[in-house]
Formats: C-alpha cells, structure tokens, sequence
C-alpha cells in the first residue's frame, strides 16, 4: 500500500492524503452501486408512492406524488389487487414455509455425508451434490416441467406402483385442504370464511401451497441444497477432530455428538443458510416466469412475479413498486425475527469458552463463514 | 453464489428499469413533440429508419411480416426492420419508459387503454385511407376516449368445430347441425361415448363469453362504463354450461388431458369444441387426418353471438418518423397485402374488402368471417384483463360454483376496474 510507506512529518497532511487516496480506492465501487444499486432504490421508492403511467421519466414534471395510495390499494383496498397480493402472499408464504427447513435439513444431512471420512468417492458425490446449483434455473425449470407433465415420467413412475398421479402443473387444489377434504371437511367453518387478512379468507390462507406449488418447491429444494451443503461443510471442516475426540472420550454416542457437540457449533452456519434461503424464497421469480406465470388459478403467483406483471403486464408501476417495497419489508422483519431465535443465549461465563480455541466457529457473533472455493475442493 | 445473485437480481428487477428510465427520459425530454397532451401532431424525421416489433406465432408469420415490410422499403426508400419480441408487453413497456420504443408494434386489445392513456399511442386512426373499409366491431375495439387509434391488424372469431366422423357415428345428419342451446345440449349428449366428450373447450371468458353473448349479456355495457356481469342474462348463460359439464356432455381440456380445445378435439376425446380460426392450421400441423367442418355457433335467447379477438398496429408517439410508420402501416393493411397476410398464416382480413376472397380462399373458414356480423369484442377497459384472469380462475371450478356469487364477484371487481379509469 503506497499510502501506509510514506511517513511525513505532518500528521494532517498524511492523514488528508491518506483519506484522498482512500476515496480514491472506493470510489469505482461507490460509483457502481450507487448507480446500479442506490439510485433505482430510491427511484422505485419514489415510483412506489408516485401515479407514475411508465412512460418517460418518472422524476418529469407530470408524474405525481399520491402518498400511501398504492400501499392502500395493496393492503387496505379489499378490491382484485389487494386479493392478488394476499393470494401472492399466501402462496410464497407457503413456499417459504415448507422450502426453507427442508432445504436446511438436507443440505447438513449431505455435508455430513460427504463429511465422512468413511465414504467412497468424496469428490464425486460432492460434485454431484453440487451439479443443481451451478445449472440455470430456467433449464431446470423446463425439464421439470416435462417431468411433472400430465402423461410425464414423475406420473408414469407412479403409474408403476398402482398410484394416480395428479396433473401437476394444472392442479390448483391446496394441499392442506385436500388433506381436509379427505378428511370430511370441505367447507370452510363459519368463523375462517368470514374473515380474513389481506383480501383472503382465514380458509384461503390454510389451503396450503397448490399442486402446482409443490413441484415448484421440489425443484428449489433440489436446486439450492448443494450451495447450502457447501456451507454446511466448510464449517464443519472448521471445526477440529478434537472436539470430537473429547466428546468420544466423555462416552458421548455419535448421535449425541452430532446433536450437542457438532450442531451447536455450526449455528452461526445455520443462520446463515436460513438467512439466505429465507430471502432467496421470498424472492422466487425466474421459474415461476419460465413455468407458470402465475396459473393455475393463480396459486402459484408470487409477490415478486406479481410485482413484475403489475408494473410491465398492466401497465400499474406504481402498484408494482409498492409490492417490492413491501416485499423488502417482510424479509427485513423475518430476518429480524430469526436472527433473534437463534441469539447465543446467556451461557455462564466460565462454560462460555469451552470448545477448544480451535473451533473458530463457535464466535459469539454470527458472522459469515469461509466459503470454500468450489473448483479447489470440488 | 445462487441466491445471492437472485436476491440482487430480484432487489433490482424494478430499480434497473427505472434507471433505464430515467437515463432515456432525459433524452427524450429534448425531443420535440414529445408530451402526451399536446395535439398530435406528425413527426417526419426525412430518411429515418423505422423498426418494427411484432409478437410472432411462427415462421409463417415471421416470414410474411418481414417480406411485406422489405417490399415496402424496396419502394418508399425507407429502412425497416421487423424484430420478434419474445415478451411483446415488457419490452413496449420499457421502450415507453425510455422513450425509445420501437416505431410500429402489434396492440393487443386489453393494452390498448394503458397505452392511450399514459400518452405512449399516436392516434392515426382517423388519418387511414381506408378507414371505412375496416369492420366497425373492430374500430370500436381500438377507439379510446373517442378518438380511433390505431389499424386493426386482423381478428379471429370463435365457431363450433364438429368432428365430421364423430357426428356421422351417432347417426347425426346435416340437419342436426345446433341453432339454438337445446339442439347444441342434445347433440352434445348423443355424441358423449366413453372414450369420448360431446363437447370440450377452454374454461375462461374467453370461451364461455359467447354464452354470455348469446343470452344477451357480456361483462361491460354498450359506453363501457357499466359492469354488467351480475345481470340474469349472465347467470343463465354460466347455468347453461354448468348443466352440460354436470351430465358429463361438456368437459374442459384439462380433465380430458388436453392442453386445449384443439388438443381434445384432435386426438379425438372430444367431437366439437369452440375454436378460432387458428384451429385450422393447428389441426393441419398436428393431427392432419381429422375430418371437421366449421359451423356458426347456435343462437342463444337472444339471437346468435360469438366472441372476436384481434391487434392493431400501433404507432408509437414517440417514434421520430410517424408519417413513414404511418405509410407502413397504410401498405400492411390495404386489401391485397391482407389477403397475402390470410394465405400465408391463416388470419382474418381487418377489411371488409377482403371477405370475398378470403372465402374464395379459405371455403372451410367461411363460418368464422360469417360470425363477424355478430360478433363482440373483448372489455378494453385498462384492469380489465385482470379482473377476466380472475374470473378465468373461478370458471376452472364451474361444475360446483355457485353462479350468481361468481358473476357477483366479477361485478365488483370490474365496476372498480371500470371506476378507477375513469
């Protein structure tokens, strides 16, 4: 660094050129995320509580400033667009719900397979593992299409074992309420048809994701467990052997190993991956635009593809910045909430620093985890 | 990583167009003749280029388009180029939004109102030559505020499809052919086999509206500021087909693992369905041995009715060269061009001087430009086409809804679509 070897007398002016040659340094990257980041941040901002008609600059002179309206019709309105936004809500929600913990689950299931020292051909199941994640998703989203297709190979395999598939990709049925239906109850009680939240009856928001929605929450849990594997396993590869042999030499059985040595270990990884997943889900767009646009029904809208056809479809820019606001807003909050489910709780002090200074993924604060360069150790 | 880019993907998805925006909009702001409001008046920037984006459905199309823009060029001296737009709505939209759209593109008709209104549509209707020659259903289709903006393009009308073998295995003759709903149920039934539906088409107002149409109703009043879809008319329109789909004589594609009307009716799991002109070549690709005839839809309690879809050719207000476009356009839709447009993909001609040769041309298709005289168009209110998405989904489960509060809800979202316009 060309600044730190020069040593003057001056303090002031070292630190002044110190400081110049600093914004100096930052200056391409503040220039490149304020133009591609900041500005149409604070464009859409402004689009989202303007009459903005999408024609021309929205800053011209003759796009006007009409408040919370757009969130009102959205939130408040009871009218199509606020039971678009809630059937969007209900369904990402949905998608959000089931997504996240199953990809969770099975991403750290994969690592500590590929973990095991035991285990033949490492690299390759690692590869495989990994392969979803590096493909386009628009690539997969077509092949699961054909997959999911009414004569197509899911239904013919379930053909083979004496079972009726569904037609995957036109079935608007939620899942919870033919789980309902089957058991008798097919039409909503009198207290969760009559109300409602967001445009949508208490019924509605029950019906769990649709069919169709299911495939799409396949294909994402498929598609994102090898990243989050990856995750998984740079942070167990950080944490040393020792800890482990001392928990076998305190008579520990390897499920208690995995449960209270290992586990709690990986939390700042943990939150890391809900973290991730849990924006990445809400944020579900390119294969719903590629696979559904929305049908059947609109039980696979989502908040971010109805943002998306507000603004460019019907022509609504306002509406349909407000919808990415909003979105911003839920993730924020959820964020929140899971990064104070999974605080460190108070731990006396003196137990506090246990793990051996080692194990670096035991820090207090979770912080991001070393991700290992995926074409060195593949 | 995966998610991190989607998320900065997604997180700029309406920021990057606005930044588009707002680096077009400034140099747009310079140009001359560029507000919405002010008259319009034509701009003729002498030897400019012109371009052109379409919404292709095929080669045919493609390829029909680019040689009839080419053999204007070869003659008025001005470039043009013809570009297929893979999402037509979303690159208009940002074209607008920078202020550098394309000169002259295809306007669908639920487009039209969002268009006009933010001021983006040059209205040139009123300046075509052969501006009487175009069928009135279609003027009014593209009428705005009043003023007719832009050529249609072509249309295509709804007919009812028979499968001649079909017919002739239930003993049906030349003068079973459905007039009226009893006859079309009657006939439906005798053709419903095991293997086999009587009748099949898409669930969605855009097939189920000719119901609608016949029994004398539809979704929007005559001046288009009225919801009318609770009306009783409506109600034994939506009756009528709920009856046929619950004695098993009407099934939508989707239960006869179809994609679509034609679909079903191809692979022989319906006899009849209601279909457009695009069913013609769609049967002559796919399923080439089939044996059909087109007949007009039976009339309903108010007389005959079918539904009519079509585009027009916009002009953008802010191309740079208007009465070149304007030209272009003037040589897309004269009478011969369009009777060469019907040969080489199938479509309707706009113009009403062209009828005699496309039924000249096209005798199997006679009963689909016969349905013109009676035939309504789609809502052009803006928000329109998504109270009908709406309504799409609700017809999916017709067989047990209850009619009048699906109509209901139709009613007030349309009302507040038609309201919020204006």
């Amino acid at each position: 660094m060309s600044v730190t070897t020069t040593r003057r007398r001056s303090g002031t002016r070292i630190e002044s050129r110190r400081a110049a040659a600093g914004w100096l340094f930052v200056a391409p990257v503040i220039v490149i995320l304020g133009l591609f980041l900041l500005v149409p941040v604070l464009m859409a901002a402004w689009v989202s509580v303007s009459d903005w008609t999408g024609r021309g600059s929205p800053l011209a002179g003759d796009t006007g400033f009409v408040g919370s309206a757009n969130y009102e019709a959205l939130l408040l309105g009871g009218g199509l667009p606020t039971q678009d936004f809630g059937t969007s809500l209900r369904n990402n929600a949905w998608y959000v719900f089931l997504v996240v913990p199953i990809q969770t689950a099975l991403s750290l299931g994969l690592a500590v397979l590929v973990n095991r020292q035991l285990l033949k051909a490492r690299g390759f199941f690692r590869t495989a593992f990994y392969f979803p994640s590096v493909t386009s998703s628009v690539a997969i989203t077509v092949v699961f299409l054909f997959l999911f297709s009414a004569s197509g190979a899911v239904n013919r395999l379930l053909a083979a074992v004496s079972a009726d598939g569904p037609n995957w990709m036109s079935d608007a049925r939620g899942v919870v309420h033919m789980v309902l239906g089957g058991l008798g109850v097919d039409r909503a009680p009198g207290p969760l048809a009559d109300n409602g939240f967001v445009g949508l009856s208490w019924w509605d928001w029950l019906a769990g994701p649709s069919v169709a929605m299911c495939v799409f929450i396949i294909m994402a849990v498929f598609t994102t467990s090898g990243t989050f594997m990856l995750l998984f396993l740079a942070a167990l590869q950080a944490i040393s052997a020792d800890v482990d042999e001392a928990a076998i030499m305190d008579g520990a059985t390897s499920w208690q190993r995995f449960w209270r040595v290992t586990l709690p270990m990986l939390r700042p990884t943990i939150f890391t991956v809900t973290t991730l997943g849990l924006i990445g889900t809400w944020q579900v767009f390119e294969q719903i635009y590629t696979g559904s646009q929305g049908g059947p029904a609109k039980s696979t809208l989502t908040p971010a593809y109805l943002s998306y056809s507000a603004s460019f479809l019907s022509g609504q820019w306002g509406r349909g910045a407000a919808i990415a606001f909003i979105l911003f807003a839920i993730i924020i909050v959820l964020t929140a909430l899971q990064r104070f489910a999974l605080r460190e709780r108070e731990v006396p002090r003196r137990r506090r620093f246990l793990p051996p200074p080692a194990s670096r993924a035991t820090g207090a604060a979770p912080g991001p985890v070393p991700v290992p360069d995926p074409g060195g150790r593949p | 990583m995966r998610t991190a880019r989607a998320t900065a993907l997604t997180a700029l998805l309406t920021g990057s167009a606005l930044l588009v925006a707002a680096c077009g909009g400034s140099g747009f702001s310079d140009d001359e003749g560029g507000g919405g409001a002010e008259a319009p008046e034509e701009t003729s920037d002498a030897g400019g280029s012109l371009t052109v984006l379409i919404g292709s459905s095929g080669d045919a199309e493609t390829d029909a388009v680019t040689s009839a823009v080419d053999a204007w060029s070869q003659e008025s001296g001005t470039d043009a180029e013809v570009t297929v737009a893979s999402d037509l709505p979303q690159q208009l939209s940002q074209g607008f939004a920078a202020g550098s759209p394309p000169d002259v593109f295809y306007v669908g008709t639920d487009n039209l109102a969002g268009y006009a209104a933010n001021g983006s549509l040059f209205a040139y209707g009123d300046d075509l030559e052969n501006k009487d020659d175009f069928y009135p259903a279609l003027v009014e289709n593209f009428t705005y505020d009043g003023e007719f903006y832009c050529a249609p393009k072509d249309f295509s009308t709804l007919a009812l499809v028979i499968n001649t073998d079909a017919w002739a295995a239930a003993g049906l003759t030349d003068a079973d052919i459905p007039t009226d709903w009893a006859g079309l149920a009657d006939v439906a039934a005798r053709l419903t086999t095991p293997e086999q539906v009587g009748l099949t088409f898409g669930p969605e107002y855009q097939r189920v509206g000719v119901f609608m149409a016949q029994a004398g109703g539809g979704l929007v009043d005559e001046d288009g500021t009225t919801a009318i879809a609770d009306s009783p008319e409506n109600v034994e329109a939506l009756t009528f087909v709920q009856q046929m789909l619950k004695d098993g004589v009407l099934a939508f594609p989707s239960a006869i693992d179809s994609g679509w009307g034609g679909e079903a009716f191809g692979t022989g799991r319906a006899a009849m369905t209601i279909e457009g002109n695009w069913i013609v070549g769609a049967l002559r690709n796919d399923f080439p041995d089939v044996k059909y005839q087109v007949v007009e839809l039976p009339a309903g309690p108010a007389g005959q009715g079918t539904l009519q879809f079509t585009n027009c050719w916009g002009i953008a207000a802010d191309s740079q060269n208007q009465q070149a476009a304007l030209e272009l356009v003037q040589h897309l839709t004269a009478t011969e061009q369009q009777v060469a447009f019907a040969e080489a993909f199938g479509v309707m001609p706009s113009v009403q001087s062209a009828a005699e040769d496309f039924r000249t041309a096209f005798p199997e298709m006679t009963a689909f430009i016969d349905s013109a005289e009676f035939a309504v168009g789609m809502p052009t209110a803006q928000g329109a086409v998504d109270v009908i998405g709406d309504f799409n989904g609700q017809i999916e489960g017709l067989a047990d809804a209850d009619v009048a509060a699906v109509l209901e809800s139709v009613q007030t979202n349309m009302q507040s679509a038609l309201d919020a316009q204006g």
